[in-house]
């Protein structure tokens, strides 16, 4: 494959597109509520009605506004149907010819959308995650075809440094600092690695770039391997995601027949290998260090850093390793350059973040908005606030290792320092909205017992130390704690936190310190009074 | 298998070409694995095949397992054993899996955990006597957008109440 035949299939494309195109959510959320019926109903109702060389009914990823699913856009009328079923089916196309029709409709202009600003899900709801020539249409590939023939491995990876990218695993470490630390490490053989293992409970922004635009992911692996040097990638994609999984096979498969994918890529020395490695439900696996372990067909324990992945990593070798969304957001940066992408966000944090918004709030979904976008415009404004008109208490980042933000700090900007600042974490983009029903009590011993469960069983603070925190958390539920367990936590929150190796032990106290810090109230309730002897005993163990 | 580790064996000098048994499953199981040319690190993979062909992973899988990839039975059960996606006991008939996950504990998905325990009179993880239905409770399944999520028999359901589960589940039971 040269640059022309990639514009051939392109050109191809477009002009086979005909003049009405019917979205259909594909997704993982919609498929649950029916799309595959709906689609089918529609492109049987597209036929009876005889109109096959003008309306296109296409297949595509998530649409953004997942509780209102299965959704149905209509190009270019702009109009998009929500809750639709297959006997719907009829009289959409009926509308197609003038009338209204009888569907429930949403305005695709609402704060909800109009919000957002899409790089990493530019093609999600656009393009068909099932075909190349589809993603090829939307300038697929043509970023990695200018990375392999302009640019060298060092002008690559000063292009990325000069962008601000930073990990959207959740830490943040800058991108463009570890490619280079990758590339500079000496050794034959490297390896890049694409974190799919999105073990936050709460979020499924991953799950919805690999199920919408599997191929963006592919071409940023691609041009982070040309970055570094590497010609084999794995993608480490968690079992609970079957439909990625299966799309990810699909298009590693066409990539590699087209030649985007495989040796000699675009006619350059350049070879690129991509497997697929399932994980088996072990939210560790998304620490580094035991991802690696993972790959390798071993148990999922992290180990010390340093030597850091970037000097040796999987099978020793220096290993490049990012997560979904960072790849995800790598074409872009190459085709619109990296001072676009630089003049977008904050300072600190450019470029935009994917949230999975959830929880008690009126639009569930999936938004991407500039880095430094206040909390509350993304709650009220795009979210809808509370439904049935409750009042929402706090929001939770970061999963097991973020915090909660009570609703006085709304206004507080999204970027990782920010968040920081209120003890949470940006997180790899989870949300969940809790409104006034919600314990917060209740959330810590939720986020407790997930990493007691979760704990690999390596370091004792965490092994240990998740077991004791989840007991004096329980305890002060029931009611029968006193002060002096609750001095006890915190002792403990700080231990386990200081000691631990990896960052599962590091961040599980952060949902209890979090809450203890803006919700103290809501644990002082619960405590009895602090009699001599009583109620300072140790918690007992559990035997499981 | 429950707790207690697997008889070890020595593993024979020559691995067997299939299973003595005669069990036909175990020679697909076989051939996946040459397809992934007998590789160490490919272990999760094989036995997520195996799982798939079994629907649980008993001894004699993965010591069949640990022969062919030429790996002691100790480091095939300790990954067995080690990741949630593995089961070690034979599932019922239907399985039941409420997801957990945050967005669908905050809407309710505990209340529906409980309905299911108190009615099937079993506890998350186990399987009813007359072997019908298994109940398992998953992290997070992704499907956050239409909390709470419960998966019946593989296809994702939207938006469950304790109701509209045993509705499902006495389907099952009386069927």
């Amino acid at each position: 494959m040269i640059l022309n035949d990639l514009i051939a299939v392109k050109e191809k494309e477009l002009a086979s597109q005909k003049k009405i195109v019917l979205r259909c959510c594909m997704a993982a959320g919609c498929i649950s509520s029916d799309s595959k019926g709906v689609k089918e109903q529609l492109e049987i109702a597209v036929t009876e009605a005889g109109m096959q060389d003008e309306v296109e009914v296409r297949g595509v990823g998530c649409m953004k506004l997942c509780c209102e699913g299965p959704l149905v856009a209509v190009d270019p009328k702009n109009e998009l149907y929500v809750k639709v079923t297959a006997e719907n089916a009829p009289s959409i196309i009926a509308s197609l010819k003038g009338g209204k029709a009888n569907v429930e409709q949403t305005d695709p202009d609402a704060a909800f959308f109009k919000k957002q600003l899409s790089i990493v899900l530019a093609n999600s709801g656009i393009v068909n995650p099932e075909r190349i020539e589809s993603y090829i249409a939307a300038d697929g590939y043509l970023a990695l075809h200018e990375v392999l023939n302009e640019m060298s491995p060092k002008e690559v990876v000063e292009a990325m440094t000069k962008s601000g990218l930073r990990g959207r695993g959740g830490a943040g470490f800058p991108t463009g600092l570890k490619w280079g630390t990758v590339a500079k490490s000496p050794g034959a053989k490297k390896y890049v690695i694409c974190n799919a293992d999105e073990g936050d409970p709460g979020a499924f922004m991953d799950r919805s770039v690999l199920e919408s635009d599997p191929h963006s992911v592919l071409e940023g692996m691609a041009i982070a391997a040309y970055a570094v040097g590497a010609d084999q990638g794995y993608l480490y994609v968690r079992a609970e995601y079957p439909l990625a999984i299966a799309r990810l096979h699909l298009a590693i498969k066409q990539a590699k027949s087209l030649g985007l994918l495989g040796a000699g890529i675009f006619d350059s020395p350049f070879n690129f290998n991509v497997e697929i490695r399932i994980g088996a439900g072990a939210f560790v696996c998304g620490e580094e260090t035991a991802l690696m372990m993972s790959v390798e067909g071993k148990r999922g324990t992290p180990r010390p850093r340093p030597p850091f992945p970037a000097e040796s990593g999987l099978f020793g070798c220096p290993t490049l390793l990012n997560n979904v969304e960072t790849f995800a957001n790598v074409p872009a940066i190459y085709r619109n350059g990296a001072e676009w992408f630089a003049g977008i966000g904050t300072e600190k944090s450019k470029g935009t973040k994917v949230f999975a918004l959830a929880g008690k709030i009126k639009n569930t979904g999936l938004i991407e908005v500039p880095m430094g976008t206040p909390l509350r415009t993304i709650v009220e404004e795009m979210g809808g606030g509370a439904p049935d008109g409750g009042k929402i208490k706090a929001v939770q980042t970061g999963g097991p290792s973020g915090g909660c933000i009570p609703s006085q700090h709304l206004d507080t900007p999204v970027d990782y320092e920010s968040l920081g600042k209120l003890g949470s974490i940006m997180g790899s983009g989870g949300m969940i909205v809790m409104d006034e029903g919600t314990r917060m009590v209740d959330v810590a011993r939720f986020f407790m017992e997930f990493c007691m469960d979760e704990s690999c069983g390596k370091c004792i603070p965490c092994r240990a130390g998740t077991v004791q925190m989840h007991n004096i958390l329980d305890k002060i539920l029931k009611r029968k704690a006193t002060g002096r367990d609750l001095a006890k936590l915190e002792e403990l929150c700080d231990m386990v936190r200081n000691t631990s190796l990896c960052g599962l032990g590091q961040t599980a106290p952060n949902p209890t310190m979090s809450t203890l810090r803006f919700f103290r109230n809501e644990y002082e309730e619960l405590l009895q009074p602090d009699t001599f002897g009583a109620g300072a005993t140790h918690s007992q163990p559990v035997t499981k | 298998m429950g707790n207690t580790a697997p008889e070890l064996k020595q593993p024979p000098a020559k691995a067997p070409a299939s299973h003595p048994s005669g069990d036909k499953r175990f020679k697909i199981l076989e051939v996946h694995m040459k397809k992934l040319q007998f590789k160490q690190d490919a272990l999760i993979e094989v036995l997520h095949k195996a799982q798939e062909l079994f629907g649980y992973l008993e001894d004699d899988v993965l010591l069949f397992v640990a022969h062919h990839l030429k790996l002691p039975p100790s480091r095939v059960y300790g990954v067995a054993t080690f990741y949630h996606f593995f089961m070690l006991k034979p599932q019922g008939q239907h399985t039941c899996v409420v997801c957990m996950g945050t967005a669908c504990y905050v809407k309710g998905a505990d209340k529906v955990v409980e309905a299911v325990q108190n009615e099937l009179k079993i506890k998350a993880g186990e399987t009813t006597a007359d072997n019908k239905v298994s109940l398992l409770t998953a992290r997070c399944i992704g499907a956050c957008g239409i909390a709470p999520a419960v998966v019946y028999d593989g296809t994702v359901t939207p938006r469950q109440t304790p109701e509209s589960t045993m509705e499902q589940i006495n389907k099952w039971v009386k069927s």
